[in-house]
């Protein structure tokens, strides 16, 4: 995902940077039948977690993003992805709300992922690290709340693979949920989107410094390979208008053609450029891992193929959104997931955002989400009897 | 609470307390929200724009953006006690299978509709030559959401072809609600608007 662009500039809310340790001989059992002996939990928090431990919002961070939603990144010290959407006086209120977000297993900003030691061997896991689901993401979180004391959660919120996991929560904890928002996002990845992600794979691995996933060895990095699976992806994350609204066929730096390879084009000196800072932040291996994870959630498989068995015990209220653009996540993903909720007799909204700007919008300015969201996010919160600011 | 239209208080009087209703063109959730609130009534809705979505949501309705033409074949069957079309039959596309679905999804339906044979409409249409532009019906002919007007007997008459039974029909007269029957010409001509309640065969 392309970071948020921060249109407004007020003051981010106090973060509190935290880890979670897990130990044991069977710290995390993951679907596969595998287990991480030892697990680390990397999240951030930020407001204040009241008193009838209430008012806890769970953010599920997608693909290529991590726990630092609305306080500067560490590594690329740019606001947090979602600080259009978290903070003081915003839709999700951090003098009302105590929102949590974990870095996912598989992932390389402090999360137990392929780039960390395996204490079996004393070497980095590279490939040997297990291949981990939605499921084990959802389960790492649970984990953690289990740690921080926090039985309910006021919301569960994400989008894109973010949404898989608020899927998820929906399907495998339904009794914790009071409200859930999954937001542009699907029950399964499609064939397209396998597709895609195994474009970035092939890009990845076809890197001579991949070294068969054992670069950290070779003190080498795959940023070639990382850079173009970026690439291709952040074109599926965006639109065809908004690709022409941004660049059309406008040249970079150039009156004319330099009839040779360079970034004649702007779109094509933006994505380079998108590549280039992907590869400073994002491990190649958990590139592999996690777009895995996304090609095998299938919610309604785990429930003998009916989406709805997966919703049967569900009492949550549930906020399902798409945008009108998102062809990667398209609105008659979403549509699948309320069918399925209406035939389970779930308390199920649907809305979708009028957009041009793609599958990326849920990261944007765009005030009709605010408005809805603000509104599912307060009267769940009120229903609850989570206490208004002022 | 804001205060309920006419139609929309005979609709919630027509429905039982306790009972599983869906809303198709909910508007702004007020009915549901009143049902809701006085009768105890497990309520979901259908809603075109995105204003009135929106409104609901902050009520805490639950509340799924769509259109009664393309989304109704979504719900499963039976699933509610009531369907209600408050003011929205007319401004479907096609009112034949949007009635069909109201009855396969719920027990009962409800539809309330603007009179199109209403002796203002007539005279208006009759003296002036123009298309009507009414209290019930404000707007004109160019901007009307209303694509399909009918008057009460012509539902009536749809209501048999589809072998609905009609339960009950409750016309709108000077904003007082009267019990009529389906056929009467006399209500025909003067109610305002009427509330049908229907079952499926």
């Amino acid at each position: 995902m392309s970071e948020a662009v921060a249109v407004l500039a007020p003051a981010p809310p106090l973060a509190n940077v935290a880890e979670a340790r897990f130990a044991g001989p069977r710290a995390l059992t993951l679907d596969s039948g595998q287990v991480l002996p030892e697990l680390t939990v990397a999240y951030t928090t930020y407001g204040e977690l009241n008193a009838a431990r209430s008012n806890a919002v769970l953010v599920c961070h997608a693909l290529s993003l991590d726990q630092h939603v609305a306080s500067d990144n560490p590594v690329t010290g740019r606001p947090g992805w979602w600080d259009l959407m978290v903070g003081p006086g915003k839709v999700f209120d951090t003098r009302r709300f105590f929102i949590i977000c974990a870095n996912v297993v598989g992932g390389c900003m402090g999360t137990t992922g392929p780039k960390d030691i395996n204490p079996a061997t004393g070497q980095s896991y590279g490939l040997s690290f297990p291949v981990i689901t939605i499921g084990d993401m959802v389960k790492a979180e649970a984990m953690l709340l289990d740690r921080l004391g926090i039985a309910e959660l006021l919301c569960v919120v994400g989008g894109s693979m973010g949404g898989m996991q608020v899927l998820e929560w929906m399907a495998t904890y339904p009794e914790r949920v009071v409200s859930a928002m999954p937001i542009a996002t699907a029950a399964k990845h499609s064939a397209q989107n396998i597709a895609f992600h195994e474009v970035g794979r092939q890009a990845i691995m076809a890197d001579p410094d991949w070294c068969g996933g054992d670069y950290q060895r070779h003190g080498v990095v795959p940023s070639k390979g990382l850079a173009v699976a970026r690439m291709a992806a952040h074109i599926t994350y965006l639109s065809e208008a908004a690709l022409q609204r941004k660049f059309g066929r406008t040249l970079q730096d150039r009156q004319h053609f330099s009839y040779a390879f360079d970034a004649d084009f702007q779109v094509e000196s933006y994505l380079r450029h998108q590549g280039r800072s992907f590869v400073e932040r994002f491990d190649a291996n958990s590139y592999l891992y996690i777009t895995r994870a996304m090609d095998y959630f299938d919610l309604a498989a785990d429930h003998g193929g009916v989406l709805a068995g997966a919703f049967g015990k569900l009492k949550s209220r549930v906020c399902v959104a798409s945008f009108t653009s998102d062809w990667l996540f398209p609105t008659a993903e979403s549509k699948k997931i309320v069918h399925a909720l209406n035939a389970a007799a779930a308390n199920v909204s649907f809305v979708e955002f009028a957009t041009d700007t793609g599958h990326d919008a849920f990261l944007l300015d765009v005030p009709e989400m605010f408005a809805t969201f603000g509104g599912f996010v307060s009267s769940a919160a009120d229903h609850r009897g989570v206490k208004r600011v002022g | 609470m804001a205060h309920l239209s006419q139609d929309l208080a005979v609709i919630a009087d027509m429905v039982l307390p306790g009972t599983r209703v869906l809303d198709v063109g909910c508007g702004d959730g007020a009915l549901l929200e009143h049902l809701a609130r006085t009768k105890n009534v497990d309520g979901r809705g259908v809603e075109l724009s995105q204003a009135g979505v929106n409104a609901c949501v902050a009520r805490g309705l639950s509340v799924v953006q769509g259109d009664a033409d393309s989304d109704l074949a979504d719900y499963p069957t039976g699933a509610f006690d009531y369907v209600i079309l408050g003011q929205t039959i007319q401004a479907t596309r096609y009112p034949r299978t949007v009635l069909q679905q109201m009855v396969r999804i719920g027990r009962h339906g409800i539809v309330s509709l603007p009179n199109f044979a209403h002796w203002r409409m007539r005279t208006s249409l009759l003296g002036r030559g123009r298309m009507p532009v009414t209290r019930a019906l404000p707007n004109a002919w160019y901007d009307t959401p209303n694509i399909h007007m009918c008057s009460v007997r012509d539902f009536s008459e749809l209501a048999q072809e589809l072998k609905l039974t009609i339960d009950r029909v409750v016309s709108l007269r000077g904003g007082k609600p009267h019990a009529v029957k389906p056929f009467s010409i006399s209500a025909n001509l003067f109610a305002e608007q009427a509330i049908f309640l229907l079952r499926g065969a």
